[in-house]
């Protein structure tokens, strides 16, 4: 396998064997911590623009299958393994890790610390980083990572140009796409909802054309505050239509109703992050990848009320309106990957479509 | 909701003696959870009948009951101490057995004694096949087509409706006693027949056979509101069809997408949640390598083998945490003892693989049926953490102790292919190295995943090991390739063997260019949080995070997997001499590979690091902590083992030295330092081959004891009777060399003693001196102790004290050791010096109230003894009694002769104490399990020069009531004595009514058979044996257990005389 080095902007060069793609490529550095679904997280467009480290050690064993995509062209630049699988085995596999990541464009650099390099990124937070072949001298490049900007318009990378449609006999429900994960649709699809999927730009006119029982939020790529638009559009949404925001749509939905967010040291990227539901006092553990949080500061005179917290660090997980049906989780109820515990929001989404509906025509 | 205020007092019962199924994994739960107990202000009182644990020291309860885990004894216990509540689901299946046993009886009711963690009824649910399978069916879980049989004819309908192959499982039986696989219609008669008859509620499940599937099981805990998490899963290397507990494992699961594992992950929390478990539970499944079709295997209602892996491969405490559940704490309320910031409700990631191998006991029991199944056969397991599979295969291969440091054995190069095809068709113990052979032979892993059902990806790894060996052997050394061998687990033995260098070459290379492995933290969360865990393990990665203390530090080396003749004795005497090293500030730094024990709990020692103790992984550890010395007394033969190595290059070995641990071990160094203090020993020398062995023998005359130097439990010991014998022994263990000679001894038939002694070099304490039941010739592991000694004059106590004094002095040793000598004819003769401390040392300890291996360690760092409080030499003896009994897992074992000989073959001891030696051995013998009725037929069959002896011994069963059945001879000789006995034939006589007929009919509650030198009576012997271990009848082969047995009986028994 060919030599390559990973470089961080503190200066750290980690030396490793690249696989999928060859091209030299630059990012912001994260880490998660999930032991299984790294198909599903490398075909997460939540981490658009980003370099994904997998603490575990073992990646690729179960190989690529065709049914656990989260979208058709993934968006992170790079993935960071310690050990690739030489042989991927599970039987709905049909192609290696490496070939997938090559016809994606996606680079890979195994054979590294990867233990070491979380523990950096625990330390001194998400980094600026590139992965390029070994024969570079890295100190230009250390310097060039130091005044990178990173993209700030990722969401309008990913998210669909035109809308689409995603049949069904039930409620109706609009998904703005900021980088939506496909298991959101396929939620929806199990509950029969009749969605349309319209890109985060639609207005409200765009939205609201669609006579939708309730709007979602979808999840996406980097910070909230670059999607000022939307933001906009979701403010004149509350109260008009039932609204439920998942992870970037979730914190939308803060900024939309007066609160802040804020970017973490280095982020909840994870399977097992536990929260609690303030209300019933239970706890399920979710599936999590965000960048960004929402500042519980901010909270008081928005009309929002707080529903979940992370257990380990107190963290805002849920939003709940105290006057428009309206509520959002920073974590992924979708799962995939990750535990199924929170599914049943779907389910609390139906319930306050159909309530508002039984409102209206009242 | 805080813990529960209304309950104070609580029973905790714990598994007894080691047992294959149940070994020390539950005194490691056991202990820690009775720390946690007291640790939020419960009484806790704590029964166990074995005294090898840690958790049976009085420190660990409020009160401690060395008894009988029996209904009689623990009824007794709990009318004495009127608890609130009782605690059953940390003792295994002995604890779980007899809480039922309790409810059901209605005791706990009357005492209002509420059953804490699992309610009986969950209990029930999960253990009791039938309202298992409803349960299933209620929650829509899968489960394989089965029935519940009560006869071998409902079991032979169910095949033939269903088809073969079926499982069979016993009810209620540990770790499948008695199950197997059948695919024809007598071998499930058999197996029915049998297991009907083992389980104590005479039902067995059988169910199609889903052999083949992927192994998973899931570690899961749930608290009274509900909160439910996974703590770990595992995946068995083997498919369905080999028990578990013989399966190598890996966690986390390897070849699941996580669809897959959320989809078991959701069943098992469905179940755990539907079966209301408040603790720890597993459950086992399994799943179709092709499709997402999976069923549910079975469910364990209580911590097990699986859940202290589970804790060693994550760092969270599964057992601890348990308990707290018990009484009354949740989840989010409980701190996680590994962050510290975080809590217990939370489920592991882990960045990093770990593998668990099996320890089976084939190398001692050469004739047993190696052929793994459905019932467990490995005595202990050895766990090993790595960054990728190979190098954490290769490490746990190296921990078994087998002799390789590499996933080759000698007996794999001359297999035929044929040969080759089978052993990799039906698994045995060794089909790893077989496997690894195929893929030599150019086999691919297509082929080989056909002919075992082994994962692919598995088997990719093992194949990936024989590529980096073909690539290195191609080309010349080095530094990029020797990295990749080092990252892969290859030891620096094998590389050396590769590239035809020796392994000192390849050390000082590494060391030079700097490739030496880093240290890695578990610490439950892939660092995703800042912690401070002591427990480490070896990868070659860039980042070393075990940080060297300031402190003054000791090593101590575990005594890695359990087996027989090194068992959980040497943990308990580990742990002794951390927790002495920590009370004196050292730093105590522990190593070892066992997943099952205490010492392994990262909170026991300074710091722990989890690897093999093999000479490099642990020079690796010194080099980095760079300690003040290395403690190698406590951790049995593998730790002794490891001292020259250590010595060789420049490592302290704390205490006795290592040229003195060498006057021990070798043979002629040792006649020379019992001759310089003129102390007596059998005559005998060390052949060095096999024709010198049998003109050594012919010189000493017949009988003569035989035995290989350097190694445990006396394997391969025999008495030999005549030069035949020993050329047929000789034929079985062909390799006598300079460097392995065999030793050959006089063998003299005597009273038994044995002494643990500790010195400082100048003095000695011998805290008690053991008198064995049973008379020189059976394993003194295998023997029943009794302290203090029943028939010993006072001068032979202070002679023993005198030459004890005389070894520890001459033989330089500093800390603790053990002989074993003989008496006849008030001649005392030493056979045995071990410079270590022994199996005895947790029984003497708690029988005499010295801890003994704290003493030795305070010594080992210089401490004198007469500065001590406990005296010196011989040390007054108790008033009261303590038998200490062996215990053995003979049904565990087809085909292993349960015949009690100079080899060992126990594999745990129970320990009862009394005011008079005959309650004493009344305890001992119930709690190891053995039952006599107090009626019935009493089998004799007695080789000739025991047959007077014998017959005395048949007298007295006569005047208890019992009626006699005995062999030709034996019947004969009965017969001269006036004795009455009926005349049965023995197998093939005749057509007449055999001794397994009668065996067959339940008509026999006792078997004494003894064997002579004569060998021709035994295959019959043998098939006598296995029909009783079969059949739960008590054996014995000894006539001095036999007349033990009578005294308790007799003391026992009313006296029924007719007026005259």
């Amino acid at each position: 396998m060919r030599e390559r080095i990973l470089v961080l902007e503190d200066g750290t060069v980690f030396h490793g064997q690249g696989f999928g793609s060859m091209n030299a490529c630059r990012g912001e550095l994260v880490f998660t911590t999930g032991m299984t679904g790294y198909q599903e997280a490398i075909t997460d467009l939540s981490y658009t623009g980003q370099i994904i480290t997998f603490t575990y050690p073992l990646i690729g064993n179960t190989g690529i299958n065709r049914d656990d995509h989260e979208s058709i062209q993934p968006g992170c630049t790079a993935i960071v393994v310690h050990e690739l699988a030489r042989r991927a085995s599970n039987w709905r596999n049909n192609q290696p890790l490496e070939t997938f990541l090559e016809q994606k464009g996606i680079v890979g650099i195994a054979g590294i610390d990867t233990r070491a390099l979380t523990r950096k990124i625990r330390e001194f937070g998400t980094m600026r980083a590139a992965i390029v072949d070994a024969d570079i001298h890295p100190e230009p490049l250390i310097q060039e990572l130091n005044t990178l900007v990173l993209d700030q318009n990722q969401v309008k990378q990913v998210s669909t140009r035109t809308p689409y449609p995603l049949p069904g006999t039930g409620l109706r429900v609009v998904v703005l796409d900021f980088g939506l994960k496909h298991s959101i649709l396929r939620e929806l699809a199990k509950r029969n909802c009749a969605c349309v999927i319209l890109p985060h730009t639609a207005s409200v006119e765009d939205i609201l054309e669609h006579y939708p029982d309730g709007v979602l939020l979808s999840n996406g790529p980097g910070d909230p505050k670059d999607v000022p638009l939307a933001i906009d559009t979701i403010r004149v949404l509350l109260g008009q239509v039932p609204v439920f925001g998942i992870c970037l749509g979730h914190q939308l939905l803060a900024l939309a109703s007066g609160a802040d967010t804020f970017k973490l040291r280095y982020g909840h990227r994870g399977l097992n992050h536990p929260v609690k539901e303030i209300a019933s006092a239970k706890h399920f553990f979710t599936s999590q990848n965000h960048g960004y949080a929402v500042d519980p500061e901010s909270i008081e005179g928005t009309g929002l009320r707080v529903t979940h917290i992370e257990f380990n660090d107190g963290s805002i997980e849920g939003l709940r309106h105290r006057e428009f049906p309206a509520f959002s989780v920073q974590f992924h109820p979708d799962a995939t990957p990750g535990p199924h515990d929170a599914l049943s929001l779907f389910d609390t989404f139906m319930e306050m479509m159909e309530t508002n509906k039984e409102k209206q025509h009242a | 909701m805080p813990k529960r205020t209304d309950i104070h007092k609580i029973v905790v019962i714990g598994s007894g003696p080691i047992i294959i199924g149940q070994a020390a994994e539950f005194d490691y739960a056991g202990s820690q959870a009775c720390l946690a107990l007291r640790e939020e202000g419960y009484e806790v009182i704590l029964i166990n009948s074995n005294p090898a644990t840690i958790m049976t020291d009085k420190e660990s309860a409020d009160r401690v009951y060395i008894e009988p885990i029996t209904e009689e004894f623990v009824a007794r216990i709990l009318r004495k101490e009127q608890p609130d509540a009782l605690l059953a689901t940390l003792g295994g299946q002995t604890g779980l057995n007899m809480a039922m046993k309790l409810a059901e009886s209605g005791l706990l009711d009357e005492l209002h004694i509420e059953l804490l963690g699992t309610r009986l009824e969950a209990i029930r649910k999960a253990e009791d096949r039938d309202q298992f399978k409803q349960l299933m069916l209620d929650l829509n879980e899968p489960i394989p087509s089965s029935a519940i049989v009560h006869t071998v004819q409902e079991a032979l309908d169910f095949a033939k409706i269903n088809g073969y192959p079926v499982i069979v499982r016993p009810a209620y039986t540990l770790g499948g006693t008695g199950g197997g696989i059948c695919d024809k219609a007598d071998t499930l008669q058999g197996i029915v027949e049998n297991g009907l008859k083992l389980s104590p509620v005479h039902q067995c499940l059988i169910e199609t056979s889903i052999a083949g599937y992927k192994e998973i099981e899931y570690e899961v805990m749930r608290d009274k509101h509900d909160n439910a998490i996974v703590v770990c899963n595992m995946e068995n290397f083997d498919p369905v069809g080999i028990h578990t507990g013989d399966s190598i494992v890996f966690a986390p699961c390897q070849t699941l997408t996580d669809v897959e594992h959320q989809m078991l992950r959701n069943a098992s929390l469905k179940i755990i949640r539907a079966l209301k478990i408040e603790g720890g539970c597993n459950v086992q499944l399994a799943l179709d390598p092709h499709s997402f079709a999976y069923f549910v295997i079975e469910v364990n209602p209580r911590v097990s083998r699986s859940s202290a892996l589970a804790s060693k491969a994550t760092g969270y405490p599964i057992a601890k945490i348990a308990a707290l559940i018990a009484v009354g704490l949740t989840l989010d309320e409980i701190r996680n003892p590994v962050t510290k910031t975080t809590t217990a409700q939370f489920e592991p990631s882990l960045d990093y693989v770990v593998a668990k191998i099996p320890r089976w006991p084939f190398d001692k029991f050469q004739n047993a049926n190696r052929r793994l199944n459905t019932q467990m056969k490995a005595t202990g397991e050895v766990m090993a953490i790595g960054r990728n599979i190979e190098s954490a295969l290769l490490k746990a291969i190296r921990s078994l102790e087998l002799g390789v440091h590499h996933i080759w054995i000698k007996e794999v190069q001359n297999a035929s292919d044929e040969q080759l095809s089978l052993k990799l068709i039906k698994a045995e113990d060794d089909r790893i190295f077989f496997i690894a052979e195929a893929f030599r032979r150019g086999y691919s892993v297509d082929e080989i995943t056909i002919l075992t059902k082994i994962d692919a990806y598995f088997l990719d790894a093992i194949q990936h090991i024989v590529d980096l060996e073909t690539q290195a052997r191609n080309e010349v050394l080095s530094l990029p390739m020797l990295k990749t061998l080092k990252r892969y687990g290859f030891v620096d033995e094998t590389i050396a063997s590769l590239w035809n260098t020796d392994e000192t070459t390849i050390r000082n290379l590494r060391l030079q260019e700097g490739i030496v492995p880093v240290y890695k933290m578990v610490d439950t969360c892939a660092a995703e949080f800042a912690s401070k865990t002591p427990y480490f393990y070896a990868s070659y990665d860039i980042e070393t995070e075990s940080v060297r203390s300031q402190r003054e530090r000791v090593i101590v080396l575990g005594s890695g997997p359990i087996r027989i003749g090194q068992g959980i004795e040497f943990d308990y005497a580990t742990v002794h001499c951390v927790r002495a090293l920590r009370a004196l500030n050292y730093e105590a730094i522990v190593i070892n590979s066992n997943p099952e024990t205490v010492s392994t709990d990262f909170s026991i020692a300074d710091k722990l690091y989890f690897e093999p103790l093999v000479l490099e992984d642990v020079m690796h550890v010194i080099d980095l902590e760079k300690p003040l010395g290395v403690i190698v007394q406590f951790g049995g033969q593998t730790a002794i083992n490891l001292a020259q190595g250590l010595h060789e290059r420049g490592v302290k070995i704390l205490g006795t030295s290592v040229d003195d641990l060498d006057r021990c071990e070798d043979r002629k160094r040792f006649e020379a330092a019992l001759r310089a203090i003129q102390i007596v020993q059998p005559k005998g020398s060390a052949a060095k081959s096999q024709i010198d062995a049998i003109a050594i023998a012919k010189q000493l005359g017949y009988p003569v004891l035989v035995r290989p130097s350097y190694v445990i439990g006396g394997r391969a010991m025999e008495i030999i009777h005549s030069t035949d014998q020993l050329e047929h022994y000789l034929s079985r263990n062909p390799i006598i060399n300079t460097n392995r000679p065999l030793l050959v001894d006089r063998y003299v038939q005597g009273i038994e003693l044995e002494v643990d002694a500790i010195s400082d070099g100048t003095s000695i304490l011998i805290p008690g001196i053991m008198e064995h039941i049973e008379r020189a010739g059976v394993h003194s592991g295998d023997s029943m102790a009794v302290y203090p000694p029943q028939n010993l004059s006072l001068e032979l106590k202070a002679k023993i004290t005198q030459i004890t004094r005389q070894l520890a002095l001459e033989l330089r040793c500093i800390g603790i050791m053990n002989i074993q000598f003989v008496i006849k004819d008030n001649e005392v003769y030493v056979i045995e010096v071990n410079p270590r401390a022994s199996r005895t040392v947790p029984f003497l300890s708690k029988v005499t109230g010295i801890p003994m291996a704290e003493l030795a360690t305070r010594i080992i760092l210089g401490e004198k003894l007469i500065d001590m409080t406990y005296g010196l030499d011989l040390y007054p003896e108790s008033a009261r009694i303590h038998v200490k009994a062996p215990v053995f897992s003979f049904t565990k074992l087809s085909d292993v002769d349960a015949y009690l000989g100079p080899e060992m073959k126990s594999t745990g001891e129970v320990m009862g104490s009394d005011v008079s030696l005959e309650k004493a051995l009344y305890k001992a013998f119930n709690a190891s399990g053995i039952e006599i009725q107090d009626h019935g037929q009493v089998l004799f069959t007695i080789d000739d020069a025991n047959k007077d002896e014998a017959s005395h011994l048949a007298q007295r069963f006569v005047r208890l009531g019992y009626s006699l059945l005995a062999t030709e001879g034996t019947a004969h000789k009965l017969q001269e004595h006036d004795i009455p006995s009926q005349h049965v034939a023995k197998q093939g006589d005749s057509d007449q009514f055999t001794i397994i007929d009668h065996i067959e009919n339940n008509k026999v509650v006792l078997i004494v058979n003894t064997m002579g030198p004569e060998s021709k009576h035994y295959e019959d012997g043998v098939r006598i044996r296995s029909i009783a271990t079969a059949r739960g009848i008590p054996l014995f082969t000894s006539l001095d257990t036999v007349a033990a047995i009578l005294r308790v009986l007799e003391a026992k028994a009313f006296n029924l005389e007719a007026l005259t």
